[in-house]
């Protein structure tokens, strides 16, 4: 069972149309995914080595009921014990491995769920990334805010009571560069407690830059650690290069930010794998930044305009649930993001398990908080989304729910030092 | 309870010796910290403290109530000074209870940069209580660099495994005249009487209580077993007999004199 990712716009030219066919069909028509293009840093880590070894060397197969009653039994959860608990014999211990998970997130976290939202300024990118609803050759309403537009997007925010917020950009240098995000963040600094980027990897003097505009956190999706599988996935542009958007978390550690965030886009390739590879990228950057704040997310991929087919294939909510009650287990200090790409029903429930942050008033389009926020019509343009949602409470409701469940929201628990 | 038995941080006085800690908060925590183990000093963590509307920990501290803001979130002595003085802006008062961590996995304090931090906090007229890893050296050092208390961790925070430090906070207890005030990893309410017993002058506590089954009912447990576990160490505790009973002949009583 695949995905059909490929879909050809009637608005494409013949000449875009061909060179898309191209990158599609033919393997040696597409740059090496392995080598760094100009500009990109380079720097020294055995990170990747230490992952990508572990995860190629990975046989779910071998783990047994016995293994996974061991590993629940363990009071420090070892990698080995980590990789019986992604296996699928692990499958029927979901409840025990909740309990387990939930038991670890009250020690380390109580019963607090922080609360986000994204907020995307601009929507334009030059890859050829094909589950993506951005992706270059997708026609879609294109769309880059100004800094006016975007103070006016932060304010409706602010005014909705939330205190976090994560500035995301299409993958596009050209059309929002590094000082275009930086103003973005100067600019949050005023409105939210919390900044977060989530934007095209860049080297270590722009994440220092970006820190020091008021960006504290920084999230990149690996997409997928399979490196084959990934250069089949992203055809086209600088997203292309592997090793380079695997060592950004490091890089933005290295340029002062104090925490990153790490995920694979789960339903692209062979999920047990890529949830191995992400929760070590964490444990090793972990060991050589002890002083670092670290979070897990795990999206599972989701339908896009123009492409309404696109599902997570065999990343069903239970196995979901897996991963994250494995990376609860093995990584018991980390933040676990879940975003509105899942339902309202399982958020609500895996946050009394082990999520410890949830989006909310979510949009991933472009200047249209003020009509989801308040109905409120204007007639200024908007981009289109990058993927769609499933969960799309507000602010208000999202925390009252929690509230409902017994837990308690957190909207800021952070100070920019 | 002695009613002249009164725990002294720099200058002022309190009657409990149990302090809530600032991990999990909760209105209900506050509550039951305040009401059932009595409670006269809160931790507050600045950062928790740094929101706009929603739950804002500062509406919930009961008058009457001392406040000390933590550093929690400060990587280095820099920035926990930052904090501590902000803290003071916000109108938290002078007391400070220095912690910083350079580990997000355990939370281990780092104690060289927490020297740092109590020396130029004390300074600056707080009333500095630093969070340390217990550690005869350090200490001293903190006390000459001008601590109102030491507060050594029992076992890791949030772990609720009781005294797992306990033979070196016992040092600390004998050679330190500051007050020794257990903070971390008491999980129960016999550790906490045990760690009294030994002779520390306070207990902080979160976890222990913020995830217990009945939290009043939990606070007052604490209450009682550090209220029982002082007055054991007033008392002075009694002969304790390791293994069977002793011997009913004197060994020295062939000495003639």
């Amino acid at each position: 069972m695949e995905n059909k990712f490929f879909v050809d716009s009637e608005y494409l030219s013949p000449e875009a149309l061909e060179k898309k066919h191209r990158l599609e069909t033919e393997p040696s028509f597409r740059k090496n995914h392995m080598e760094y293009m100009e500009g990109m840093e380079q720097i020294a880590s055995d990170i990747c080595e230490n992952v990508i070894s572990q995860m190629k060397a990975y046989d779910y197969s071998i783990y047994t009921a016995r293994d996974v009653k061991a590993a629940l039994e363990h009071e420090t959860c070892s990698i080995e014990d980590f990789k019986a608990l992604l296996s699928p014999a692990a499958e029927p211990f979901l409840e025990e491995m909740a309990q387990k998970a939930r038991l670890e997130t009250s020690k380390h976290f109580g019963n607090t769920v922080y609360l986000f939202t994204p907020l995307y300024i601009a929507n334009y990118c030059e890859n050829y990334c094909v589950y993506c609803g951005f992706n270059c050759y997708n026609h879609i309403n294109r769309m880059k805010l100004s800094m006016e537009q975007i103070e006016h997007e932060m304010k409706v925010i602010a005014e909705s009571g939330m205190e976090e917020i994560l500035i995301l950009t299409g993958e596009s240098r050209a059309m929002s560069n590094v000082n275009y995000i930086g103003e973005a963040c100067k600019l949050a600094r005023k409105y939210f407690r919390m900044v977060g980027l989530e934007i095209y990897p860049v080297n270590t003097d722009e994440y220092r830059y970006l820190h020091e505009c008021g960006a504290d956190y920084v999230t990149v999706f690996q997409e997928t650690y399979d490196a084959d599988k990934y250069e089949t996935l992203h055809l086209y542009g600088h997203k292309r290069v592997w090793p380079y958007r695997f060592n950004a978390q490091e890089r933005a550690l290295m340029g002062g930010m104090r925490g990153v965030a790490f995920s694979a886009l789960l339903g692209l390739s062979d999920f047990r794998k890529d949830a191995l590879a992400s929760a070590l990228h964490v444990y090793y950057l972990q060991r050589k930044y002890p002083q670092a704040e670290m979070s897990l997310s795990c999206p599972r991929l989701r339908p896009i305009i123009n492409n309404d087919k696109i599902n997570p294939l065999d990343v069903g909510e239970k196995q979901l649930c897996q991963i994250i009650c494995a990376y609860r287990i093995f990584l018991p200090f980390v933040g676990i993001t879940v975003s509105s790409r899942e339902s309202a029903e399982f958020r609500n429930g895996i946050v009394k398990i082990a999520a410890t942050k949830v989006s909310a008033g979510v949009s991933t389009g472009i200047g249209d908080h003020e009509s989801k926020y308040t109905g409120k019509e204007s007639d200024s343009a908007k981009g289109d989304e990058q993927f769609e949602i499933d969960d799309n409470r507000s602010f208000d409701k999202m925390y009252k729910d929690i509230a409902d469940e017994g837990l308690q929201p957190v909207l800021n628990d952070y100070l920019y030092v | 309870m002695q009613t002249d038995d009164k725990l002294i941080i720099g200058g002022h006085e309190f009657h409990s010796r149990f302090i809530l800690g600032s991990g999990k908060y909760s209105l209900n925590l506050i509550e039951a910290a305040v009401k059932d183990a009595g409670a006269e000093i809160i931790t507050l963590a600045v950062r928790r403290a740094n929101t706009k509307e929603h739950e804002n920990i500062l509406d919930y501290i009961p008058e009457g109530v001392t406040l000390l803001p933590n550093t929690s979130g400060a990587r280095t002595a820099e920035e926990a000074v930052r904090i501590a003085r902000l803290a003071r802006e916000l109108g938290c008062g002078n007391f400070v209870k220095v912690e910083i961590m350079r580990d997000s996995k355990y939370l281990l304090p780092d104690n060289a940069e927490t020297i740092k931090a109590t020396e130029i906090l004390a300074n600056e007229g707080f009333v500095v209580m630093p969070y340390m890893y217990p550690d005869l050296n350090v200490a001293r050092d903190l006390v000459n660099a001008g601590a109102a208390t030491i507060m050594p961790l029992a076992s890791p925070i949030g772990s609720n495994k009781g005294l797992a430090t306990r033979e070196f906070i016992q040092i600390l207890i004998d050679e330190i005249d500051l007050p020794i005030i257990v903070d971390a990893g008491i999980g129960r309410p016999s550790q906490a009487c045990e760690a009294m017993e030994m002779g520390a002058a306070a207990i902080m506590a979160n976890t222990a209580l913020a995830t217990a089954g009945d939290l009043p009912m939990m606070a007052s447990a604490f209450r009682q077993a550090i209220e029982a576990g002082r007055k054991a160490y007033l008392a002075g505790l009694g002969r304790v007999l390791v293994r069977g009973a002793a011997a009913s002949d004197p060994l020295t009583g062939f000495l003639r004199d």
